[in-house]
């Protein structure tokens, strides 16, 4: 039985070979046009000029399981003063024995946050298990109890570090770079002066100097006896120096939003917080998404500079592995394999942002058949 | 429709010559230095309905906008159901919450659904249980006949719907006064009949409202009273019969010919 809703030949006419399939997408994507044709040429001829050497380089010459020495007479690309080197560049100089402990503890962390990474699942019993796990890695880390041995944290280096630093750098530097926004826009004029000088002075200095200055001048400044811990001044430098940024950002946001959003929240009574809490944070800081996880992986990137105050971080653990004799002239293979860390980690977090983009996006357009 | 569930006349007076429920006493006001309320002096009853129009810029919107604080008056006084509206914030927050605002462009939160949008009143101002707050709501939006739209985020409905969405979210909170600020203005033509209804209905139930608008019809149905106002002053008030058939005032006559 025919369709009558049907003409007959509905689906007998189909669009010309050349507009679709692979044909159509080439002719669309890379040959649409002079310029384009010009530069898909280019590009290409580049390409087969540069990507032979390399896969002759990294794959078919290299050496990976070699000593130095051995290394040295190898034409190709030199793994080996990775996966030689794997445990130091890894863990740094927390003790041999110990480095399952920070092992446990990155996974721990790396686990909670690909958990955590669906909004449905944020509530109360995550949080819970949030500060459960960060005070098991915390332990992990430092020891001292149940029978660990304690490790001081200026042992604390490499990969573990780096994401010490960025995870508590970006967790606390978040709220209060918006408490600064808010702070910046309020209408005490003590307040706002506040959060302005406080925004302008850390955007004037950068963030090697504060750096610097947490680790060399702020000690000076305590009185005798006292001391606080590398780490943690570091850590507190880089938290005080993103928040400026955030809160530039986060302001964009508060700036963007309609002036009737503020009055429909004030004409039900709303009180400040609350008007904020409930109605112009959560649509403000969903318009600087984009740029506040941009701010939040330079900040990850930046963490590399606590070099300058003598933490060994993965690019300084790296560094020292290229400074012996064995491994010296091998820095693009180790740079390279530092590189990808760096990338892996900015790449999830882009893409985790983006995610969380759309899930707050869709509410707007796709709920008609609920 | 049972009055006393709908809430909407609450404190109805049982005498005649109860207390005002807003006064407004030579109050001035000033953008700047541009003066945009000029001596205004107004007295609303319990349930007397005010339609307040004017040309553009006239300062109608401005007026409103003075009794629940959303702008700040220079002087004179602002009595609003006993408070006096001063620099005090409790003051401030405690007329809101007796006074509900209807905008032009409806405002309503967008990241938050429908049901959402009229609970978070409830919830957070009056500490009224979820459960409840949501009772509440959906008899409202019952009232403002959508209720099946609940689920549906504001992007998603028509102008109009917006519109009724907002008056429910604002009955809500259970108001002794309402405020509409041009409720029909940004709406298309087929769509300012239902949002009219509502309030026709909701004057009908004995809420003190004051409506800003140009639906004179509206004004000539529903008003106790009609305001005109030109350039920053109560140019004209009077009831509606007579204040179309036989306006006093040159200006009145002017703006008058130029829109009916």
């Amino acid at each position: 039985m025919n369709d009558l809703s049907k003409p007959a030949h509905a689906d007998e006419i189909k669009p010309p070979s050349t507009e679709v399939g692979v044909i159509g997408w080439v002719r669309h994507n890379l040959f649409n046009g002079v310029f384009s044709s010009i530069a898909t040429i280019v590009v290409l001829g580049g390409l087969i000029k540069v990507l032979p050497n390399f896969i002759q380089w990294a794959f078919i010459d290299a050496a990976w399981f070699t000593s130095g020495q051995q290394c040295k007479e190898v034409e190709g690309a030199c793994w080996s003063v990775i996966t030689q080197n794997i445990r130091f560049n890894i863990f740094g100089y927390y003790p041999y024995a110990e480095q399952w402990r920070p092992l446990l503890a990155m996974i721990i962390l790396i686990a909670m946050l690909i958990y955590s990474r669906d909004w449905n699942k944020w509530n109360k019993r995550l949080g819970y298990a949030w500060l459960f796990a960060l005070f098991v890695m915390g332990l992990l880390m430092k020891g001292g109890l149940f029978g660990l041995v304690p490790v001081e944290s200026t042992k604390w280096s490499g990969l573990p570090l780096t994401l010490l630093l960025s995870f508590f750098g970006i967790l606390a530097s978040y709220p209060l770079g918006v408490m600064l926004a808010l702070g910046r826009q309020s209408r005490m004029p003590i307040i706002k002066s506040l959060c302005v000088v406080y925004i302008e002075m850390i955007r004037g200095v950068p963030l090697i100097t504060m750096l610097f200055m947490s680790s060399v001048m702020f000690p000076l400044f305590l009185p005798e006896g006292v001391t606080i811990d590398k780490v943690l001044r570091a850590q507190a430098a880089i938290i005080l120096f993103t928040a400026a940024y955030i809160a530039e950002v986060v302001r964009g946001g508060l700036q963007a939003m309609d002036k009737g959003q503020y009055e429909a929240a004030e004409s039900l009574g709303l009180n400040y917080f609350q008007m904020m809490r409930m109605i112009i944070l959560p649509q403000a800081l969903k318009i600087v998404i984009p740029p506040t996880v941009g701010i939040l992986i330079s900040a990850f990137k930046d963490t590399s500079l606590v070099v300058i105050i003598a933490l060994y971080d993965i690019l300084n653990t790296t560094k020292s592995i290229l400074s012996e004799p064995e491994w010296t002239g091998f820095s693009t293979e180790a740079y390279i394999f530092i590189a990808m860390i760096y990338y892996i980690c900015c790449f999830s977090m882009s893409q985790y942002s983006r995610r969380i983009e759309k899930e707050l996006e869709y509410k707007h357009i796709d709920n008609d058949d609920r | 429709m049972n009055t006393e569930k709908a809430g909407l006349t609450p404190d109805s007076p049982d005498s005649p010559d109860a207390r005002p429920i807003i006064e407004i006493i030579g109050m001035h006001k000033w953008f700047d230095d541009f003066h945009v309320l000029k001596d205004i002096n107004l007295t609303v009853m319990p349930q007397e309905k005010i339609v307040v129009c004017g040309p553009s810029g006239s300062g109608k919107s401005t007026v409103i906008r003075c009794i629940n604080r959303l702008e700040e008056h220079q002087r004179g006084k602002i009595i609003v159901n006993g408070t006096e509206l001063t620099r005090d914030l409790k003051n401030i927050e405690r007329v809101r919450t007796e006074v509900g605002m209807v905008f032009q462009h409806f405002n309503l939160f967008p990241h938050l659904t429908i049901l959402d949008n009229l609970t978070v009143g409830p919830i957070w101002v009056r500490k009224m249980p979820k459960k409840e707050a949501e009772e509440l709501a959906m008899h409202y939006l019952e009232i403002v006949q959508i209720p099946e739209q609940a689920q549906k985020y504001p992007g998603q409905i028509s102008g109009g719907q917006q519109q009724r969405v907002a008056i429910a979210r604002s009955l809500c909170m259970k108001p002794k006064i309402m405020l509409f600020d041009e409720p029909t203005s940004a709406l298309d033509p087929e769509m300012i009949k239902e949002v009219l209804d509502v309030m026709v209905n909701l004057a009908q139930e004995g809420m003190t409202m004051i409506v800003v608008t140009h639906e004179m019809g509206f004004a000539k149905t529903v008003a106790d009273r009609v305001i005109f106002m030109d350039f920053g002053e109560i140019v004209e008030e009077n009831e509606p019969h007579t204040f179309f058939d036989n306006p006093q005032h040159e200006r009145t006559k002017l703006f008058l010919s130029q829109i009916l």
